[in-house]
């Protein structure tokens, strides 16, 4: 067996045992559990009342900016893994060159704070 | 047949599987699980290819964060699915127009690095001893020293990206009240409320 | 005997296997207790006596709550997307088992020793946020599905600080190896040659980022009871709701293990001379749960406008700000090299 799957395997076999695991949870109160379903007992849970439209409604666009923000920075995180791993290695040129790239970023970074993108209204 | 050779078809037979109930599934929703269950399971193949660190990127980068823009996308979008469905048959020439561009692309820039005299050596030059560097440290060896300027230009690209979102989706609503922290913060008892000696039976 | 398991491939397979189902049913053990000492700690601090009832001071609670569970009616509400409601919980529970595949308890006690464990981490937390999307969006009704938005955007938000902070101990490092991280951080003074001292600050941020991305009190607001009744799980009854239940707790123990292992030195003896092993790594884990739960009885709740404030104005640019620091002392070898444990190899 090669070197790199063999410490990946056990990711694999642990993946199955989980999974096995929450079926047979899942299975466990599907089997011993009695049904007894009625339509007052299956309707959307709404303090009592009907709903008056559906569930799935809009909603703010906020949310949608926060991700993408979010991505923005999670690539941010994804350059400095590697940078972090090899610090000794990549000497003043990669250093400096990840300052810059830090530098570029913080000023996306407080031109979203002026425009207000990280309130909460 | 080994367990590499077993994974190997096992994560490939999904990619392809789930790829195509992406493109099947009538509910937008399930096309996006179904998307992440492709992206996952070519991790995987990432993984078996020896680029540990591109799977983690993979599943990081456009399971954690890319699809979930999708989901709240999709799930934002008020759309008639019905009405789609007749629209789609007048898209078809356009969708299958670009399909077909892509696939020369993809093939053209394929062959180019498989079949040009140089590629071999470019390869042969860039790639660290795997019995010596880790896959990470690795790439972190060659991005920041030989591709600065393709580094820098990923991080204006981010910087661009930033901004075209803010510029498109913010709209201040004017009238609402905000609260402003560092000014509750420092509000000085002394000019914010006064102490007044009421006599009885007067008021004030 | 001892080649079968190491040589032959069904050997292996068997003995991934035996290390695999031994980590389980070890955590899914302590849970229980971790459970009972939960509900004990936030009696306490009510002045309440908590589970008593079932065993010897109650300590059998969670075994009695399990199988109560396991009675219980599975209630699948009519406009429910049935397959997306189970998948959820699955995918929270199946995520937070996977993630101890990589956690080490003792020097080399680890069933898969990744060279990018800390990603692998990064990785599969990030991926925790569908279990409560799906599960809030499968339920179609109108308070799991708010209660799902909110958590969501809570989660991405606090996980860019937690990558942030752990950037600045991987260039204290230079790997991703927790069993790295740990060895880097055995040093003559023990208990003040960990992490915690280098990057003191940093202790905080993560544990309150840890609170958040983990949706414990305060940071709760996608159960936030008193407006949203019960966020993302109001529909979800008997073993689905259980599987949601021990995916959001051994959560909150991995953080628990996460703070150890990389600010106070996993398995390493705080006093120089006494020997290391896992029963410290135990010992600083049972202490942070004992924190996670104090936080959780004594704080009060967070509006949802201030917890993204907070997320985004002080924890973001406080650790970025940490990062370029850490980097700075580490390339110019500042503090002795306090920074950059590879160069003093200790």
């Amino acid at each position: 067996m090669e070197d790199l799957p063999r410490e990946y395997l056990p990711i694999l076999v642990f993946l199955g045992l989980a999974i096995g695991l929450g079926v047979v949870l899942l299975l466990a109160a599907a089997v011993v559990a009695v049904r007894n379903p009625d339509p007052e007992k299956l309707s959307a849970y709404e303090c009592g009342f009907n709903a008056f439209d559906d569930a799935r409604m809009k909603f703010d666009v906020r949310f949608y900016l926060v991700s993408i923000l979010f991505i923005i920075f999670d690539l941010e995180i994804a350059f400095l893994f590697p940078w972090a791993v090899a610090f000794k290695d990549v000497g003043d040129l990669g250093f400096w060159s990840m300052m810059v790239f830090l530098g570029v970023l913080t000023i996306g970074f407080a031109y979203e704070w002026k425009k207000g993108a990280l309130e909460w209204e | 047949m080994g367990v590499a050779e077993f994974a190997f078809y096992l994560f490939a037979i999904t990619t392809v599987a789930a790829g195509l109930f992406v493109v099947i599934a009538r509910n937008p929703v399930h096309s996006v699980l179904w998307l992440i269950l492709t992206f996952l399971s070519s991790a995987g193949l990432f993984v078996l290819l020896g680029a540990e660190f591109v799977a983690m990127l993979l599943i990081i980068v456009y399971v954690g964060a890319v699809a979930v823009l999708f989901l709240f996308v999709v799930m934002m979008l008020d759309v008639d699915f019905a009405e789609l469905k007749a629209e789609m048959a007048e898209y078809m020439p356009i969708a299958i127009l670009i399909a077909i561009i892509l696939l020369v692309e993809l093939g053209t820039g394929i062959g180019v690095w498989v079949f040009s005299d140089e590629a071999l050596a470019q390869r042969a030059a860039i790639t660290p001893d795997i019995a010596e560097t880790h896959n990470t440290a690795a790439l972190g060896q060659l991005i920041y020293g030989d591709y600065i300027y393709l580094f820098q230009a990923a991080g204006l690209i981010l910087l661009v990206a930033m901004i075209g979102a803010i510029v498109l989706t913010i709209r201040h609503r004017p009238d609402i009240k905000r609260q402003n922290v560092i000014h509750q913060m420092h509000r000085d008892p002394a000019k914010a409320m006064e102490l007044k000696d009421v006599k009885p039976g007067q008021g004030l | 005997m001892v080649e079968f398991f190491t040589e032959t491939n069904l050997g292996i397979f068997l003995l991934i296997l035996g290390q695999c189902l031994l980590v389980t049913v070890m955590i899914l053990i302590s849970l229980a207790f971790l459970m009972y000492g939960d509900r004990k700690i936030w009696a306490a601090v009510q002045m309440r006596k908590g589970p008593n009832v079932v065993g010897v001071f109650g300590l059998l609670q969670s075994f009695a709550d399990f199988l109560k569970y396991i009675a219980k009616e599975i209630v699948v509400p009519s406009g429910a997307d049935k397959f997306v409601f189970f998948l959820a919980p699955m995918i929270t529970f199946v995520l937070a088992t996977i993630s101890w595949v990589v956690i080490p308890f003792n020097d080399g006690w680890v069933i898969s020793n990744l060279n990018i464990a800390v990603l692998y981490i990064f990785a599969i937390s990030s991926l925790e946020v569908y279990g409560v999307i799906m599960g809030g969006w499968a339920s179609n009704s109108k308070y799991p599905f708010l209660g799902s938005l909110r958590s969501a955007a809570q989660m991405i938000s606090y996980e860019v600080s937690i990558g942030l902070i752990i950037i600045g101990i991987i260039i204290s490092t230079g790997s991703l190896n927790f069993g790295e991280i740990v060895a880097a951080q055995d040093g003559r003074f023990g208990f003040f040659s960990w992490y915690w001292v280098p990057h003191f600050p940093m202790v905080f941020l993560f544990f309150i980022s840890a609170l958040a991305e983990t949706n414990r009190p305060p940071f709760d607001l996608p159960e936030a009871e008193s407006e949203l009744v019960a966020g993302y799980q109001v529909e979800y009854s008997s073993t689905p709701f259980l599987l949601f239940m021990i995916g959001e707790l051994m959560a909150v123990v991995l953080m628990c293990a996460l703070v150890s292992i990389l600010f106070f030195g996993g398995w390493l003896s705080p006093v120089p001379g006494l020997p290391d092993g896992i029963f410290w790594l135990i010992a600083k884990m049972a202490f942070f749960f004992f924190i996670f739960s104090m936080v959780k009885a004594i704080t009060p709740r967070y509006r949802y406008d201030q917890l993204m404030r907070i997320g985004w104005k002080v924890f973001l640019p406080m650790s970025l700000a940490w990062v370029v620091l850490v980097a700075f002392f580490a390339h110019f070898g500042a503090f002795g090299g306090a920074y950059a444990r590879w160069a003093i190899g200790g």
